[in-house]
């Protein structure tokens, strides 16, 4: 291609306290492709889209548009310079209608105020262009499915005539065909010599509709490719960090316990799903087993971990938990039969910020036994020696609020409650995102130690290598459906799953 | 202070310095947190009661009649005017803390108001114990019953506490007028009035009552777990769920508590004259008490609670309403004159206001180190 650039990038480095988010990135972008980025979490792809439209200040390093450097202040900068963004989750207003939706800031105005008729046609004209016909723009927003709202809010992107759009996970909650119709438009708008900026972690989807692939990993540049010359399983090495020869010998070390599998399953699911979140999934556990659930994000592995503990209500199939029909329609049900899930968004979902080391840790446990009884001083103060001690949480204080905590000891705060309630079986969603690496090793060695003492764990993690070195055996999940399940042998390597998950479907 | 410059001291290393602003500092917050914000609120009654002294120096005094047995004073009026509203301060505070807020309490007094005038004015033995006792217990059950609406609503359908409890208030005051047909019903039951008027141990029985009351509830809530479960949904409902938290029944079971203490703010407040006035018993008092707790120290975001201040806060609420009819101010200057009050305190002890005071107090005792240094 000759053209040139209609964005570049080129040293830029931005940093936040304490955390280099962008580290001498460069990127270009051109006139008429579309160009997928890639990365896993915290590698810097928002980072990036919110340099590029302006929300962050850059720290170093320039952003030329149309070859003239540009200082992008705010948004309002990045779109006169003809930069638009759509966010995943859809930023439009569901009570306002299509119409209002689509020309918000850009209404037809007339003498006496807004021109709505004016402005409705104008955006028929708009929705139109993107193959929208028939859509009635007085209607709310919020009559539309999630697909078309999409669509609208790609319309409303493209009203000030962008000659870049930026799609964050565009197609995250869109089905099969759904994702079709979005990609026709991407394409039409493509052929008009709009540069588009690609966001998913979906690799089927990125390889079907873009022609070059920036990878991003821990804020630095790895490199730009063209899609037709990366194959899956070299994109995915990328993205981890991993040379293939490296991926392939790392499990030296691993731990050799076979879990004798001739016994009855601790829990046994079949055919459990969920609309939208997991197809209809078959799964066994055995005592003292690992088993890694492995897969991109978004693949459904953390639906499934959700339905095996009753965070989610399934809508179909059942689970039989130690050889009983179990009903597991809420958390409680799940911590009721000894059943734990750690969630993977430790924020949100995880530990109860603004309450201290010790309520965290007793939470659980108190939680069962029910408001009226509550634990006495001594108990309380034995499940906190224990796992104040037994985990290394510092600072081993257990009145400090659990906000003040680093991340990797919040986690070992949030595993101890876990364990405080005796799980027969625990479920770890990402037990060692964004933790250094001390934690990480104390908390794999404290699921190795479980499994040792007879709990079946259930261990979800994107870094593949850790699943391996782990687990038993290995649930392979992708466009949330368990696609196969391989037991782990000595031969067993990242690779293995990184084939398994670049190959399955992509015929 | 001393607490401040032990904290002080360990955040002079500029890293910890975030830490320490969302939360003011790393250990045993919360004991300093509250007390020093409680400190602000005796302070603001103290305050009033001063002024009120330099109007009148026997403002104070409190004297023993022999005759009614019992102390009188201007200080044993505010404790009586407190009692209703530490009752339904309590109450609020405690959905507050999960986040919610009870906009229906007032009409509740109404409400348990309207039930037990009516059920005295035509019982069968009106001023026998047991009329009294029923009245009482027909009022507060159908406030709780009330209340368990207003946390099915909000637990089980899952509505907005402020409109569910706004609509409530609404259909609350519509229903007293409803039980008492409208009129302002009187009764005569010396029993029940001396909830409200009698005394004990020299001291009115309304407000022992309503003390004893609130330290029961915080017992219970402080001693069972049922504090750390509110605390905990009111912080992260979502994470609290996870962890196997009933949220549903811990709701209902705040909204019943909530509606049933305003059912014996209701009692409190007609017992003083037997009559349940349906457009203005509890009028308002929703408003009082949403301020009384927040003085306390509970932010209306949910999650951590004192109820300790809420009472405090309650009290300085009857202190400002006392103190505003001692100085005669004028009565459509009144709300505006609270208004002030109120916000002066909120501002003083709201967090911005407390850090910029930190910051001075460090910045001073900075450059007084560089002196000794240079």
């Amino acid at each position: 291609m000759t053209t040139a650039p209609i964005v570049e990038m080129r040293g830029v480095s931005i940093t936040f306290p304490g955390v280099k988010a962008l580290d001498e990135v460069d990127f270009r972008l051109l006139p008429g492709e579309v160009h997928a980025l890639m990365g896993e979490n915290g590698a810097g792809k928002s980072t990036l889209i919110k340099a590029l439209t302006g929300v962050y200040a850059v720290d170093a390093g320039e952003i030329l548009i149309d070859g003239e450097q540009r200082g992008l202040h705010g948004t309002a900068d990045a779109q006169t310079a003809g930069i638009s963004v759509v966010y995943q989750e859809v930023n439009l207003c569901p009570n306002l209608t299509i119409g209002e939706n689509v020309m918000l800031g850009h209404e037809v105005r007339g003498p006496f105020g807004i021109r709505w008729k004016a402005t409705h046609r104008r955006a028929e004209q708009a929705l139109a262009r993107l193959g929208l016909h028939d859509l009635d723009t007085r209607v709310p927003l919020a009559s539309l499915s999630l697909a078309v709202q999409q669509l609208v809010a790609i319309s409303r992107a493209m009203i000030t005539d962008s000659t870049v759009l930026i799609l964050d996970e565009p197609t995250s909650s869109l089905d099969a065909t759904e994702v079709e119709q979005l990609f026709g438009v991407i394409r039409q708008l493509r052929d008009r010599g709009v540069a588009i900026l690609f966001v998913s972690h979906f690799l089927d989807q990125v390889y079907e509709i873009s022609e070059r692939i920036t990878v991003l990993r821990n804020g630095r540049f790895v490199g730009e490719f063209l899609t037709a010359e990366l194959d899956r399983t070299d994109l995915i090495a990328n993205m981890i960090g991993k040379e293939l020869s490296v991926l392939r010998s790392i499990d030296a070390v691993r731990h050799q316990r076979r879990a004798d599998r001739t016994d009855a399953p601790v829990l046994a699911a079949s055919a459990l799903g969920r609309k939208g979140a997991i197809a209809p999934t078959d799964f066994e556990i055995h005592t003292g087993e690992v088993i890694g659930f492995a897969g991109l994000l978004g693949s459904g592995r953390t639906e499934l971990a959700r339905l095996l503990c009753g965070a989610d209500k399934a809508d179909s199939g059942t689970v039989v938990f130690q050889g009983r029909k179990a009903v597991l329609n809420s958390p409680a049900a799940g911590l009721a039969h000894r059943i734990a899930y750690s969630s993977e968004n430790r924020r949100d979902e995880g530990v109860v910020a603004d309450l201290t080391v010790r309520e965290n840790l007793v939470l659980a446990v108190q939680a069962r036994r029910g408001w009226m009884r509550r634990l006495s001083r001594r108990e309380e103060n034995e499940i906190v020696d224990t796992y104040v001690t037994g985990l290394g949480i510092r600072p081993a204080d257990p009145e400090v609020r659990v906000r003040n905590l680093s991340g990797g000891n919040q986690q070992k705060v949030l595993l101890g409650r876990w364990l405080a309630t005796r799980p027969d079986m625990l479920i770890l969603d990402e037990p060692t995102r964004g933790i250094d690496v001390g934690a990480k090793a104390e908390i794999q060695a404290a699921v190795v130690a479980l499994s040792d003492g007879g709990v079946a764990v259930v261990y979800i993690s994107s870094e593949i290598d850790e699943v391996v070195r782990l687990s038993d055996r290995i649930v392979i999940l992708k466009d949330r459906r368990k696609v196969d399940e391989i037991d782990v042998g000595p031969d067993t390597t990242t690779a293995t799953i990184v084939d398994i998950i670049a190959g399955a479907g992509a015929a | 202070m001393t607490t401040d410059e032990t904290t002080d001291d360990i955040v002079e290393v500029p890293p910890v310095r975030e830490a320490r602003s969302t939360t003011g500092g790393a250990r045993a917050v919360p004991s300093r947190l509250l007390r020093s914000q409680h400190i602000w609120a005796v302070a603001a009654i103290v305050g009033l009661l001063c002024i009120n002294v330099v109007k009148d120096p026997g403002y104070l005094s409190i004297t023993y009649s022999s005759n009614t047995g019992a102390f009188v004073g201007n200080l044993v009026d505010i404790a009586r005017a407190a009692a209703p509203l530490i009752m339904i301060a309590t109450g609020m505070c405690l959905v507050i803390a999960t986040g919610g807020i009870d906009l229906s309490v007032g009409s509740m007094m109404a409400v348990a108001g309207a039930v037990a005038m009516e059920y005295l004015s035509s019982a069968n033995a009106p001023s026998s114990i047991g009329a009294a006792a029923a009245a009482i217990g027909l009022a507060v059950g159908l406030c709780a019953v009330l209340g368990a609406v207003n946390g099915i609503l909000i637990s089980v359908v899952g509505l907005q506490p402020f409109i569910t409890t706004l609509v409530m208030m609404l259909a609350g005051r519509g229903l007293a007028k409803v039980i008492t047909g409208g009129q302002n019903t009187t009764a005569v039951n010396e029993r029940y009035r001396w909830i409200a008027n009698g005394y004990v141990l020299g001291l009115p029985v309304v407000f022992l009552a309503s003390a004893a009351i609130a330290v029961a509830v915080a017992f219970v809530i402080r001693r069972s777990a049922l504090g750390m479960m509110i605390e905990s949904i009111g912080i992260n409902a979502e994470a609290s769920r996870l962890a196997g938290l009933n949220r549903r029944a811990l709701l209902i079971t705040v909204y019943v508590v909530s509606a049933f203490l305003a059912g014996i703010a209701g009692i409190f407040s007609t017992g003083t004259v037997m009559t349940v006035d349906v457009s203005q018993t509890g009028y308002q008092f929703e408003l009082d008490a949403i301020l009384a707790v927040v003085i306390g120290g509970t932010s209306l975001a949910g999650g951590r609670f004192s109820l300790a201040g809420a009472a405090i806060g309650a009290l300085l609420i009857a202190t400002l309403d006392k103190t505003v009819v001692f100085l005669g101010v004028p009565a459509s200057a009144t709300p505006a004159f609270k208004a002030a009050v109120i916000i002066v305190l909120y501002v003083a002890q709201s967090r911005r206001v407390r850090g910029w005071a930190a910051g001075l107090r460090r910045s001073r005792r900075k450059s007084v180190r560089q002196v000794v240094a240079t």
